[in-house]
């Protein structure tokens, strides 16, 4: 098996960005004219086909979603693309939106000739505005060429697509904050249910997915749902991007079939290449801060979703950060958890006070006030936070957390007789002692 | 020094977003960018709460909600250096203490020239150079302290070029 | 706009705890397990606001569902086994209890809401007797916003429930505050943080009615009472608003729907006030002066609709967010300022008491009228014309330090003559009241002719806006009455667009009118509103006399004082200039 393949990826770098003959030269805008000769649920079948999961993190069902949303009889029908990328070690749409922005467009174009919508929004995140720049002259150029706005192709088919710019906040990745923040909102999640296929942008139907997802849909058309199955493993259909960041020799996006294993990833030179600086794999981190750690043990799981779920992993966003031994895990999740202190939306409780007070925890470890009884708490914020929080943010915030306690609790438990086996806390004091 | 923002820029700003609720976000991130002092002050909020037709309370919880946006005065260039754990682990820290070292201010603080201010983010998506400084729209990566002071002196002669240049982004 | 509706015709069976419980579709797992027996804690959720989920106090469980679902806002589904008492359960909200503890002052002892408060309860019932969690070092540190005439916000104490801000921004549409910042940093804010005194708040207090804490109160002025009855130069009266009356005896454990009037009274006497008046009074000079300036208006070709002016709730309201609409509004004082002048003239004049010796104390529903008796202008009679406004609750709070057994008191009258009313009074604290009251009058004075039925049941009830056509003997009046300042305006908007042809309209800042009101005990929903307002309709049943005009007192004040109705001493002490507040 291959250890990577260029599917969705194939154009990145390659051609120009926003040129409609760079993209038409490498065979965009087939998968369009295909599904312009399609019924929705036949494009919809294909989604299905193609085991589909969302790659904005959640891995929901593209298809069903896509069905789900076909039914709601009520219009008009939104289309959002969700170009929020917050979720740190991810910057893999970001690849896709400045180096084949096209592909995205022609993805939202063919979801919105399935629901007959005239109307989407891409809503890219605030640190991404040199991007927007780039993926606005795509759809200007679209326009001018017939791929987008008015008649398109010749067909009645009329269809915009609209940036929103974000300003800084990570929730508004959560589906509902987004459509709050595409209003003008302050990113606060909704109550769900309704869902957002029911009561979405504007109080609207609404299908939200990932710029990843998107585009993916034209492959899908193209060659048919089975083929693009085929890549991948018997549940988790076609390739996914994943980032490699941290303390790995080629940091970088990489489109990888599903079902290579984690080892590969992380070791092969035609991917991440090993570990920086010679030194010794500690733990991976996948999916982004809300996603699990991993240990050398599970390397030769296979990175697919049932496969990694079933190991405690997932695949989430596609981040896979490296860390050597020279990381030490209470600081670390230190840097985790302070992530969603400052990204917590605050509406809630649990998420709002857990993080805060998990964090003092976490300090208490790495300056060895911490007693046995935070260990309690630590597990009872886990819980709770989990189970009772709002959004996902907040049901997310301590799975970091929960998995290391499970692999490093001999080197978490040694703080609490000042022993930092990675050498990173404790270093004033000991100074001092000196 | 930057001419202030006046009043009828502001309202063009807000014009040219189709006086549109729904742009609230773009809107105050333009008027920001234009300030000159990468913030948004109470009177420009008014005007845009009064064209909107929105309360005063709903721009101010926009502001305040969004981590881009300011109500205090900050630096002409805001940096803003990544703390995520992937630019965390490529030493993100040192880089910290690199900037303060050139710009002889703390983190959160701002020159007294009123040119930069230096702040943490969260990830900006470019992980894969990290450690990484975000300043306007450009990304910094790979940071070095040669490179940190290159870019700081380009900044200060206001070396367009350079600055582009200097930029993975 | 939604189209997202469940549909209450038809019914869902589910089992909660084991029990099987039928409800409507679209019914809460809260609701419907109330309806069997069992009270899940809530803390954010309120019976009368929009649900907004943020405690998760009330977490249950539902069969083959991994996270905890929120009973306050889950609508309840065929077939679903929900539990609502598990370890599980317990465990998580007794740490999402903790964890609000941990972050809030324990200064029970010292707190104005010691006895009423929500978050205090929860403590009690979970049984906390310790809080694990090591509080963060700015707890208690916010500065207190006392700026404002009526209102006091202390952030330390809140607990981040949004009902304030749903009632401020949705219900009242001041939008004086709403939240603010994110995460530890998130709280509810005026815009820019300023102190509230400086925003568009219209002191109704509705934010204070619902804040299940101490961080939302009106300003203590119960001291200065008791320095004004120590002091034994001064000849202090008191006057009570119709709504106080209805409400009182919730304070002392009773339930609403009865009339505590002589108790009131009797307990006012012990407190040591010289005179018990009564505001009914003055509102019989209100539908006296309204209802000839209606009058007047209709025969001088307006401005109409002629606009009520009883509530200075809505009078701020006006002022700050409708200046345009000010010529409509009544130049009528609202009554507790009539009673004020009237105490401070007719009164000093007929008692030979020396005016700058009366005090006047209001017992009042309402937070907007401590704003009202501070405004400079409200010093007709030469003095200022009220000198202390207190709440329902401030006057709860003055018994239960007197010692005195509210239960057990007598029943009294009030004192003579600023205590005599009518049944047309009493309906005063209730939207529609105000309407009814001068419809009474105002078709007399017409028509020359006796009412045959004093009850105009279609301007009654809690509905937010109200319409009606009253036909005076041949002329008809069209009436509109609206309590909420949200649904105030929408009927403001159809005004000034001219979609609306009323001539008279009556406004009430809260919700239900002053049995609603800022002032009133806390505790109070839909249902208790409800309570009170059929024990109004009830005293009024059962005065002898229903109408302001046949009131013995007021025929004496217009014939030994006042001359007639829009004289020139009624608008020098009555009547009142509005100004656009920007
Ligand atoms: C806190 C939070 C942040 C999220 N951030 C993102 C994001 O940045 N990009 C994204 O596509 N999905 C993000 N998601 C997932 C979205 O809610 C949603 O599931 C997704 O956009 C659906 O698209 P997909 O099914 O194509 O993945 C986030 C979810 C949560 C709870
Ligand atoms: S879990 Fe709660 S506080 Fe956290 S982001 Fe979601 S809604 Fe906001
Ligand atoms: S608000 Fe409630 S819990 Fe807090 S101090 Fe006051 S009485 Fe106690
Ligand atoms: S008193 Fe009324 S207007 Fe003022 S903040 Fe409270 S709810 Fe808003
Ligand atoms: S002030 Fe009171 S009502 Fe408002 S959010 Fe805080 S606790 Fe809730
Ligand atoms: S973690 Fe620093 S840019 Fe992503
Ligand atoms: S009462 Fe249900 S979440 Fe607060």
């Amino acid at each position: 098996m291959a250890l990577t393949k260029q599917l969705i990826s194939k154009n990145c770098g390659k051609i120009k960005p926003e040129s409609i003959d760079g993209y038409i030269q490498s065979g965009g805008y087939e998968g369009l004219k295909k599904a312009l000769t399609m019924q929705p649920k036949e494009i919809i079948a294909e989604v299905k086909a193609a085991k589909l999961l969302g790659r904005g993190g959640a891995a929901y069902p593209v298809g069903a979603k896509w069905e789900h949303l076909l039914e709601i009889p009520h219009s008009p029908k939104f289309i959002v693309c969700n170009a929020d990328e917050g979720e740190p070690g991810t910057f893999k749409d970001k690849i896709l939106l400045s180096q084949d922005p096209l592909r995205v467009i022609e993805g939202m174009t063919i979801a919105a000739h399935v629901f007959g919508s005239h109307d989407a929004y891409i809503y890219i995140r605030g640190e991404y505005l040199a991007i927007q720049k780039v993926f606005q002259q795509a759809i200007d150029n679209a326009i001018a060429e017939g791929y987008l706005g008015n008649r398109i192709l010749g067909t009645d088919f009329t269809f915009n697509i609209h940036i929103t710019s974000g300003a800084g906040a990570y929730v508004c990745g959560e589906n509902s904050a987004l459509l709050n923040s595409i209003e003008g909102k302050p990113g606060y999640p909704r109550i769900k249910p309704p869902h957002l296929a029911e009561v979405g942008l504007f109080s609207m139907p609404t299908l939200v997915n990932n710029v990843e997802s998107f585009a993916t849909i034209p492959t899908i058309v193209l060659d048919g749902g089975n083929q693009y199955a085929n890549y991948g493993t018997a549940d988790s259909g076609g390739t996914k991007l994943i980032c490699l960041s941290g303390l790995v020799v080629n940091q970088g996006v990489y489109e990888i079939p599903f079902g290579i294993t984690l080892r590969d990833i992380i070791y092969n030179p035609e991917i991440g290449g090993g570990i920086a600086n010679g030194k010794k794999l500690k733990f991976f981190h996948l999916g982004g801060q809300s996603g699990p750690c991993g240990i050398p043990e599970q390397l030769d799981t296979p990175y697919c979703y049932a496969a990694l779920r079933s190991a405690g992993l997932s695949v989430g966003s596609g981040a896979v950060v490296i860390l050597d031994e020279s990381v030490c895990v209470v600081d670390y999740l230190k840097g985790v958890t302070e992530f969603f202190i400052h990204e917590s939306c605050g509406k809630c409780t649990p998420c709002r006070e857990g993080n805060q007070k998990v964090y003092a925890i976490l300090c208490k470890l790495s300056d060895g006030t911490a007693t046995t009884q935070d260990f309690k708490l630590l597990k009872r914020l886990i819980t709770t936070m989990t189970a009772a929080s709002f959004c996902g943010l907040g049901q997310s915030a301590t799975i970091a957390l929960a998995t290391c306690l499970k692999h490093f609790s001999a080197e978490i438990e040694d703080h609490l007789h000042k022993k930092c086996p990675a050498g990173v806390c404790f270093q004033e004091q000991e100074r001092a002692a000196i | 020094m930057h001419k202030e923002l006046t009043n009828e820029q502001v309202l063009k700003i807000i014009k040219a977003n189709g006086n549109s609720k729904e742009r609230l976000l773009s809107i105050l991130l333009e008027i920001q960018k234009a300030s000159g002092h990468n913030s948004v002050d109470e009177a420009w909020a008014k005007i845009v709460a009064q064209e909107l037709h929105l309360p005063l309370t709903k721009v101010y919880n926009v502001l305040t909600f969004y981590a881009m946006f300011s109500t205090k005065h900050r630096g002409k260039y805001v940096i803003e250096i990544c703390k995520s754990t992937p630019c965390k682990v490529t030493k993100s820290d040192e880089i910290v203490q690199m900037f303060e070292e050139e710009l002889g201010i703390n983190i959160s603080e701002t020159t007294p020239d009123n040119l930069f201010t230096l702040m943490h983010t969260g990830c900006v998506g470019a992980c894969d150079i990290g450690p990484v400084a975000k300043i306007g729209e450009r990304i910094y990566g790979n940071l070095t302290k040669e490179k940190i002071s290159n870019i700081v002196s380009l900044y200060r002669k206001g070396d367009t070029n350079g600055i582009n240049q200097a930029a993975n982004f | 706009m939604s189209h997202y509706q469940p549909d209450p015709t038809k019914s869902v069976t589910l089992t909660i705890d084991g029990i099987s419980v039928t409800v409507p579709e679209g019914t809460s797992i809260l609701e419907a397990a109330k309806q069997i027996g069992i009270n899940i804690p809530i803390l954010c959720h309120h019976p009368d606001l929009r649900v907004r989920a943020n405690c998760r106090i009330c977490i249950v469980t539902a069969k083959g569902q991994r996270k905890f679902k929120t009973a306050c806002s889950t609508e309840v589904w065929s077939g679903a086994e929900i539990l609502t008492n598990s370890t599980a359960i317990r465990d998580a909200r007794k740490t999402v209890l903790e964890l609000i503890l941990a972050e809030h002052p324990q200064e029970c002892l010292q707190c104005i809401r010691n006895g009423s408060c929500e978050l205090q309860k929860l403590a009690k019932d979970f049984g906390i007797q310790e809080i694990p969690f090591t509080p963060s070092p700015l707890v208690g540190e916010l500065p207190i916003d006392d700026a404002h005439p009526a209102i006091v916000r202390n952030p330390n104490k809140c607990v981040k429930c949004g009902r304030c801000v749903e009632v401020c921004q949705e219900i009242q549409t001041v939008r004086a505050i709403n939240t603010a910042h994110r995460s530890q940093h998130y709280e509810i804010s005026t815009a820019f943080e300023k102190n509230l005194a400086e925003t568009p708040c219209v002191s109704c207090g509705q934010c204070v009615a619902v804040c299940p804490v101490g961080a939302l109160y009106e300003h203590d002025d119960t001291a200065k009472v008791w320095a004004a009855l120590d002091n034994h130069d001064l000849h202090v009266v008191v006057q009570t608003a119709p709504a106080v009356r209805v409400a009182l005896g919730e304070e002392f454990g009773m339930d609403s729907g009865n009339i505590f009037t002589g108790k009131m009274v009797a307990g006012l006497r012990r407190l040591g006030f010289a005179k018990v008046f009564d505001t009914d009074f003055s509102a019989d000079v209100t539908i006296m002066e309204e209802g000839h300036e209606l009058l007047e208006r209709i025969n001088n070709n307006g401005p109409l609709p002629l606009i009520t002016s009883c509530c200075p709730g809505w009078v701020n309201f006006a002022e700050k967010l409708y200046p345009e609409l000010l010529p409509h509004v009544s130049s009528c004082k609202s009554p507790q300022q009539m009673f004020g002048a009237l105490a401070k003239t007719y009164y000093a004049q007929t008692s030979g008491i020396s005016p700058e010796k009366i005090f006047v104390v209001s017992i009042m529903p309402c937070t907007a009228k401590k704003y009202e008796c501070a405004r400079p202008e409200m010093n007709d009679s030469g003095y200022q014309d009220v000198d202390v406004v207190l709440t329902t609750r401030e006057l709860a709070k003055m018994l239960k330090q007197a010692n005195i057994n509210f239960n057990s008191l007598p029943e009294e009258s009030f004192d003579e003559p600023l205590g005599i009313s009518t049944g047309a009074a009493v309906i005063f604290g209730t939207s529609g009241g105000v309407m009814e009251a001068a419809l009474r009058t105002v078709y007399e004075v017409v028509t020359e002719k006796p009412l045959g039925k004093l009850d105009f049941d279609n301007v009654r009830g809690l509905t937010g806006i109200k319409e009606a056509t009253v036909d005076l003997d041949g002329t008809t009046v069209k009436v509109a009455i609206a309590n909420g300042l949200g649904n105030a305006r929408i009927l403001l908007e159809k005004i000034k667009s001219g979609q609306a042809d009323y001539q008279f309209v009556e406004i009430m800042a809260c919700p239900g009118g002053c049995i609603g009101g800022g002032g009133q005990p806390h505790g109070t929903t839909t249902v208790t509103k409800q309570g009170r307002m059929s024990a109004m309709y009830q005293a009024d049943k059962n005065s002898a006399l229903r109408q302001s005009h046949k009131n013995p007192a007021i025929i004496s004040l217009y014939k030994d004082f006042l001359a007639q109705p829009l004289g020139h001493k009624s608008h020098k002490l009555l009547h009142t200039q509005y100004k656009t507040i920007k």
